[in-house]
């Protein structure tokens, strides 16, 4: 990886009394595909329109190649957004849209055809450079919406939930050529979703955003297998919390006691604590005889999702316990009401502050 | 003007800051042109009338006292109350309130059926209802004044085929105006209307039918009720212009179906006028029409938090 | 069983028929009359062309040309100058997001909807007659340009409500200024909107009787009170063809917004 592009530095934004950004700060490099992920609400959407410039941040830098953007009107950044419903302009052919903004960086109307033919070229759409953008389907649009922001060469590609209007298959695909375009142009990519199946299978890095703060930055897998906190835990994919009082911790490791009185070692972030929560994937657990098991659970309802089987299971004191079998020809799957033996693989749980 | 919001849904600020520039033409014109000769109106209602019409600048509650008090000739009885400017309001009141009865009879079956067409049907139903109106006020009114004189095609038609023997005599009545308002302003109760219905959800005519309800019953129980504010709004649009209506009164009717337009029109004819009486009874029209529009505006924000 | 159509009512239908019937009869009647050839306007006396041949050549032509003139004028005037104040209004009313007189302000672009136009008329002849204004085509003019703002400003912020604001937006993230974000965005989009505002203002101008009437003056006439003048000396057969081809007039104006209406939404 080369150098960092676009410095986020104590970023501030607030809108009267509610503070959509808390001093939010990371980097991003040259040639990365980095997404901001979040429930709605969480402020990736505003911290996206601060670095277009849609939005005057508060307080904070924002750094372009170590210099601050911060002031400078959307139109004087070097920086181009892709939105969320496209904007593209009813009144003007597709040819005209992505034109639109080399033609106001001085280009003239032959080079700047040249290059848009190019941008359109690389979406894979040059064939329907005379239509309108309502001509068009919504795959299509998203790809013009692209060429657009791609023709002018931009330093950084801001991505605002772009995928979120197309239907599910297409979105699939779209994801990959999302990626491969960003690989081809060297292009930084800033990419909202809430979606983290998007966010998973597209970035180099993946900050999670919640309630204007940034809680954890890194890569995909390190966000899934070993998220920083609760929040973390529980918003990518599925996973158990399950409270445990800690005995110990050391060099990482902490020894905690599993409901029904098993004590085990697992990874933590933390340093001490008496009390903390147990994070486990579902996907993480397996059956086994109760003699061997980690926590005995009785059965409850059986939920069947095609590929996995989901097994909700209770703990003694009534917890909820979520188990994905795989749908093998040999899984046998316990009838409701009976005891069962789960046992954890080894380092899929996880201790995280409670 | 019924329901268009201030601004819109989206809130948003690319002008944020430029909003005095460029509503500065808007305040400057309508403020100069309008708001201030509505001022100066006011104000003309309490000075004294000078008789070759205009005004002396001295303060007088003459026009509103001889509106409303009669002093006998002189001016020395003791004052009792003067009915014949209230009775011509009451009668302008009247007539626009039977000219918005009969556009609401004959608009919301009219709104009912163009609404109910197949899509591409109702914008040319729309055209077909709504083209009269853009033809000039004064052309129609005076049309339908050809039509209907008792020396007109419509009592020649009907004498001829022997249906009547003597004209009809619909002309200078209060029934010619009332058409004649009916024919000004029927778009206004169909348009809001057509509106209602348009978004009227014929699942609940389903629904009340499946729960035994006649097609009358569900018309008086169902329908109506949901379609109101479109029926308040054109009543509304209606009643209001109809008040202060002068070409329908003045052409289509007699002396009997004076009305308040007419009543301030006379007062500034050159020497017969009285500007000051004619400022007061202004005053009063623009008086019930904004209490009308008050309560329209209460009702309508109660609803909007019900 | 009977299929129960919950969409039709009894009578309706011919109620439409009988509301379209009293809408268009005297129109046509009077439209049909002004090619009767007789000089009685009550007897059919055979098709002609003579009462248009006298609108343009006859005694009376002078006045009514120069009446329509002054109109036509008016009318030009008003509707563009109330098109551009309303235009500058929309903008502010839906792109400057919240501010001090906004309530205020979208009241007093109303405000000539609401107030009855005899009350109008009355207040703008007592305002012109105290600053000293004579009547004439200025005064007729300044009234129209206040009473037309309302019916420029409907269709305008109508469209103004379906136009994002990320157009524009993305506009300026692509290098725009804000001028040109305007010019080159926004009022192409909001074109539909302003043409049919202007049309509306335009009519309203031209149809407009009761101000004129006070505020004209003596001497100065527009084409609905030198009729309103014509008519009150009994209904003669060149006004029926004058008003045949207001008719006319209004019926190209209309089907030509419907159009323009129409081309409008495709561009959506």
């Amino acid at each position: 990886m080369t150098g960092t592009v676009i410095s986020i530095d104590r970023v501030v934004k607030s809108f009267g009394t509610f503070t959509a950004l808390h001093e939010v700060s990371f980097d991003i490099a040259d040639n990365e595909f980095f997404t901001l992920l979040g429930p709605s609400g969480c402020g990736k959407t505003t911290l996206l329109r601060c670095i277009a410039g849609f939005e005057p941040v508060s307080g904070g830098q924002i750094r372009l190649n170590g210099k601050d953007i911060a002031p400078l009107p959307p139109y004087k950044r070097p920086v181009n957004t892709v939105f969320q419903h496209y904007a593209l302009f009813p009144h003007m052919t597709v040819l005209e849209n992505v034109m639109f903004g080399l033609q106001r960086l001085g280009w003239s109307a032959m080079d700047a055809q040249g290059r848009a033919r190019q941008a359109l070229e690389l979406v894979h759409l040059s064939e329907f450079l005379k239509r309108r953008p309502a001509q068009l389907s919504g795959g299509q649009q998203q790809r013009v919406a692209l060429a657009r922001a791609l023709a002018p060469e931009p330093r950084v590609l801001l991505l605002d939930e772009p995928l979120s209007a197309l239907d599910l298959k297409l979105r699939q695909a779209v994801r990959m050529e999302l990626k491969q375009i960003q690989r081809e142009t060297g292009i930084a990519f800033v990419f909202v979703t809430h979606d983290q199946e998007e966010a998973l299978t597209m970035s180099d890095r993946i900050a999670v955003m919640s309630n204007g703060h940034v809680q954890q930055i890194g890569t995909p897998r390190e966000i899934y297998e070993t998220p920083a906190n609760r929040f973390v835990a529980d918003f990518i994919g599925e996973t158990n919390l399950i409270e445990v009082p800690v005995l110990g911790i050391s060099g990482g490791l902490a020894e905690v006691s599993l409901p029904g009185g098993r004590r085990v070692h697992c990874p933590t972030r933390l340093v001490d604590g008496k009390q903390g929560v147990l994070s486990v994937r579902p996907e993480r657990i397996d059956l086994c005889p109760a003699a061997e098991a980690d926590m005995i659970v009785t059965a409850g309802e059986q939920v069947y999702l095609g590929t996995d089987i989901q097994l909700k299971a209770h703990l003694a004191g009534g917890q909820e316990v979520t188990v994905r079998l795989q749908n093998a020809a040999a899984t046998v799957l316990p009838e409701r009401g009976t005891e069962l033996g789960l046992k954890l693989e080894t380092g899929a749980a996880r201790l995280l502050a409670a | 003007m019924a329901a268009m919001a201030p601004g819109g849904a989206s809130n948003s600020e690319i002008y944020k800051g430029n909003a005095g520039k460029l509503l500065l033409p808007t305040w400057l014109v309508i403020g100069f042109f309008l708001l201030i000769p509505v001022a100066l109106m006011a104000i003309y209602s309490f000075l004294t009338k000078e008789f070759r019409g205009g005004v002396i600048w001295e303060f007088s509650l003459t026009a509103y006292d001889q509106f409303f008090l009669n002093r006998g000739l002189f001016g020395d009885e003791p004052p009792s109350i003067e009915w014949t400017y209230i009775g011509i309001f009451w009668r302008s009141i009247w007539q626009a309130g039977l000219a918005t009865v009969l556009c609401l009879l004959i608009g919301f079956p009219t709104a009912w059926f163009i609404a109910t067409r197949a899509p591409r049907d109702r914008t040319i139903w729309l055209l077909i209802v709504t083209v009269p109106y853009w033809v000039n006020l004064l052309i129609r009114t005076v049309s339908m004044k050809f039509l209907i004189r008792d020396e007109g095609p419509l009592n020649a038609l009907l004498l001829s085929t022997g249906i009547i023997d003597a004209p009809l005599g619909l002309i200078n009545t209060n029934l010619a105006v009332q058409l004649g308002l009916f024919y000004s302003y029927l778009p206004f109760m169909v348009l809001p209307v057509y509106a209602a219905v348009e978004r009227y959800d014929f699942a609940l005519s389903e629904a009340a039918a499946d729960l035994y309800a006649s097609r009358w019953t569900i018309l008086r129980l169902v329908i109506l009720p949901v379609v109101k504010p479109g029926i308040i709004a054109g009543c509304i649009l209606v009643f209001v212009p109809s008040l202060g209506a002068f070409l329908a009164p003045d052409l289509l009717g007699g002396a009997k179906s004076f009305m308040i337009g007419s009543l301030i029109e006379e007062q500034f004819k050159g020497a017969a006028g009285n500007w000051p009486f004619g400022a007061a009874a202004a005053m009063i029209l623009m008086t019930i029409v904004m209490i009308v529009l008050l309560v329209y505006a209460r009702s309508q924000t109660r609803e909007a938090k019900a | 069983m009977k299929q129960l159509d919950l969409r039709r009512f009894p009578g309706f239908f011919a109620i439409t028929l009988a509301c379209v019937f009293v809408l268009y009869a005297p129109l046509m009647v009077v439209a049909v009359y002004s090619f009767n050839e007789s000089t009685s306007i009550t007897r059919w006396g055979g098709f002609s062309l003579s009462w248009y041949a006298d609108v343009f050549t006859g005694p009376e032509s002078p006045k009514f040309q120069r009446a329509a003139l002054n109109s036509l004028i008016i009318a030009v005037l008003a509707g563009s100058g109330a098109t551009l104040i309303a235009t500058s209004a929309a903008v502010a009313m839906h792109r400057a997001g919240r501010f001090k007189a906004k309530t205020a302000s979208f009241a007093l672009i109303n405000l000539p909807l609401m107030v009855p136009e005899v009350v109008t008329a009355v207040a703008s002849l007592i305002f012109f007659t105290a600053i000293g204004f004579s009547g004439g085509i200025g005064t007729i003019l300044l009234a129209h340009l206040a009473f037309c703002i309302p019916f420029a400003y409907l269709p305008i912020a109508a469209r103004m409500q379906s136009i994002s604001d990320s157009y524009e937006q993305a506009a300026m993230d692509l290098y725009a200024t804000p001028k040109e974000a305007f010019r080159l965005i926004l009022l192409p989009l909001m074109m539909p909107g302003i043409f049919s505002g202007f049309l509306l203002a335009f009519i309203i101008s031209l149809d407009d009787f009761l101000i004129t009437n006070f505020v004209k003056g003596a001497g100065v006439e527009t084409l609905p009170t030198a009729i309103f003048g014509a008519v009150k000396q009994g209904i003669k057969p060149n006004i029926m063809a004058i008003s045949t081809l207001m008719l006319g007039v209004s019926v190209v104006f209309v089907t030509l917004s419907w159009l323009i209406g129409r081309s409008g939404q495709k561009t959506q």
